[in-house]
């Protein structure tokens, strides 16, 4: 299984890095591939957008026409997973400034929205993942915020009552950074989406 | 601080800021203007300072941190993350910076230095610091104080790569020596380097810093960009480079495509082409000892 890394700006080493640890304990051997431009998404089966720059990463994203290639790998069912950055972008609508996104989500975002890097924290708390509640260590950065969460969107974690960690359909997003700890929980339950999903391409293949 | 695999080190959320700049451009600015076109071009942050590091070296006096105006202009002006520099050892401008909600403090060699043999506390601070080094000694002190993430020095505002490109290969060739020494060989080596043990120990078995590596100090092209990053550099820091070229605006961007696609010669023949032109350069082999920054750091 192959699973790319949007490698334009960013942590995408750590996240390389965090798929290579849920290789070891998965049976199945999961290969991270990073991607600079469209063409490289043709032969990943999911996609993980790491935390960087939003607007970095928008710039970058649009001078490769990048917008209109995860689009079509979004509408193929392919999963995408948003840190931090990767949320914003995959957000419905995003303030602070207000910005271009890409609408994958329903979910409405505010940037920057603890404050400075001063700010910044971290925190112990919990994800019900599969059903079961799991700890898990989040490193918040410069996060942002969920300010609105869609009828169609499952929250699956909160620190301090608020949204942190939420999917909908094929698509995983976190405020915080579980690439940037030792814990491989997150990253193993997105991997199970796109285990899943490309077992669902393939039966219909 | 943090006790990040068993060392005395910064917090993993600041060294985590210094990975979410990976792939990126720092750029130098010295007001909101020119920190819009950086932002507008795709830095992926900006570093406040008084004047660029070539007018530093031109017009000489005592070069100090940028007026607490100018960064409060920078902070509204954008919404990437802003540093700013401090002195050598000036714990008391760190403070003034941590004030402000700077995101990242650069303890650098291209302000005067206002103390001669020692550093600034960096595990004293709620905010980050990013130290220069030219060898893997000086990277390794840095860290021990609690940087963190660390630059190469090179030599600012000379427009020339060459100081870079020394000072990343002697770090990265540093690192691969450690990796091949015997466990009884360290302590010694330790004490060769002027680094803290358990550094030295950490490093020999990861094969890598604990910190992120990034390059500064004389890039002034896209292909001096790309240069880095293919020798190991794991972002750019961009001083005088842009704002002293003749198409600003132009000149960012294609730095900031040449670093995300520095494997790709085709990327870089297409940012390359029609940029205007560089910054004047400087032979540093020819400048006096006393005109160098690099060596200012203990």
């Amino acid at each position: 299984m192959k699973i790319g890394v949007l490698a334009l700006q960013g942590d995408f080493d750590r996240h390389a890095k965090a798929l290579a640890r849920c290789g070891v304990s998965r049976s199945e051997e999961i290969q991270a591939v990073e991607v600079r431009k469209p063409a490289e998404l043709a032969d990943v089966d999911g996609l993980i957008i790491p935390g960087g720059e939003s607007t970095t990463l928008l710039k970058l994203m649009e001078a490769w026409g990048f917008v209109p290639a995860l689009e079509k790998f979004h509408a193929e069912g392919r999963p995408i997973f948003g840190t931090c950055a990767g949320l914003i972008l995959l957000a419905r609508d995003v303030d602070n400034p207000r910005q271009f996104s890409l609408d994958f989500i329903d979910v409405g975002v505010e940037r920057n929205a603890y404050g400075r890097q001063r700010e910044s924290f971290e925190a112990r708390g919990s994800a019900s993942l599969e059903g079961r509640p799991t700890p898990v260590e989040m490193v918040f950065i410069r996060a942002p915020r969920i300010r609105r969460v869609g009828a169609g969107v499952e929250t699956l974690a909160h620190h301090a009552d608020e949204p942190v960690l939420a999917r909908q359909g094929s698509v995983l997003v976190a405020t915080f950074h579980p690439e940037l700890t030792d814990d491989p929980t997150i990253h193993e339950y997105f991997c199970a989406m796109v285990a899943r999903a490309a077992a669902r391409r393939g039966a219909a293949a | 601080m943090a006790d990040v695999n068993g060392l005395r080190i910064a917090d993993r959320k600041h060294i985590g800021l210094a990975e979410m700049l990976k792939g990126g451009v720092i750029m130098d600015v010295t007001n909101a203007e020119q920190a819009k076109i950086a932002e507008d071009a795709g830095a992926a942050s900006v570093m406040a300072l008084e004047r660029v590091p070539s007018d530093i070296r031109r017009d000489g006096g005592v070069a100090r941190m940028s007026p607490v105006k100018k960064i409060q202009e920078i902070q509204k002006a954008v919404t990437i993350p802003v540093m700013a520099k401090a002195r050598i050892g000036h714990f008391v401008e760190a403070q003034i910076l941590e004030a402000l909600g700077v995101d990242f403090i650069d303890e650098s060699e291209v302000l005067t230095p206002a103390d001669e043999h020692f550093h600034i506390d960096k595990f004293a601070f709620r905010v980050p610091f990013v130290c220069g080094c030219r060898d893997l000694g000086e990277a390794l002190r840095r860290i021990g104080e609690g940087a963190a993430m660390i630059r190469t020095k090179g030599e600012a505002g000379s427009g020339n790569i060459v100081e870079a490109v020394r000072h990343m290969r002697a770090i990265v060739s540093g690192i691969r020596r450690l990796t091949v020494l015997s466990p009884e060989e360290l302590m010694t080596e330790a004490k060769n380097l002027g680094a803290p043990y358990d550094l030295v120990r950490w490093v020999a078995q990861a094969g890598k810093l604990p910190v992120p590596n990034f390059s500064a100090g004389g890039i002034a092209t896209p292909a001096d960009a790309a240069l880095m990053m293919q020798l190991g550099a794991e972002a750019v820091f961009v001083g005088s480079g842009i704002f002293k070229s003749s198409d600003p605006a132009k000149r960012a961007k294609a730095v900031v495509q040449a670093t995300t696609h520095f494997k790709d010669p085709d990327v870089l023949v297409r940012v390359s082409e029609d940029l205007g032109d560089a910054m004047v350069g400087i032979e540093t082999s020819k400048l006096a000892e006393k005109d160098l920054m690099q060596t200012r750091g203990w």
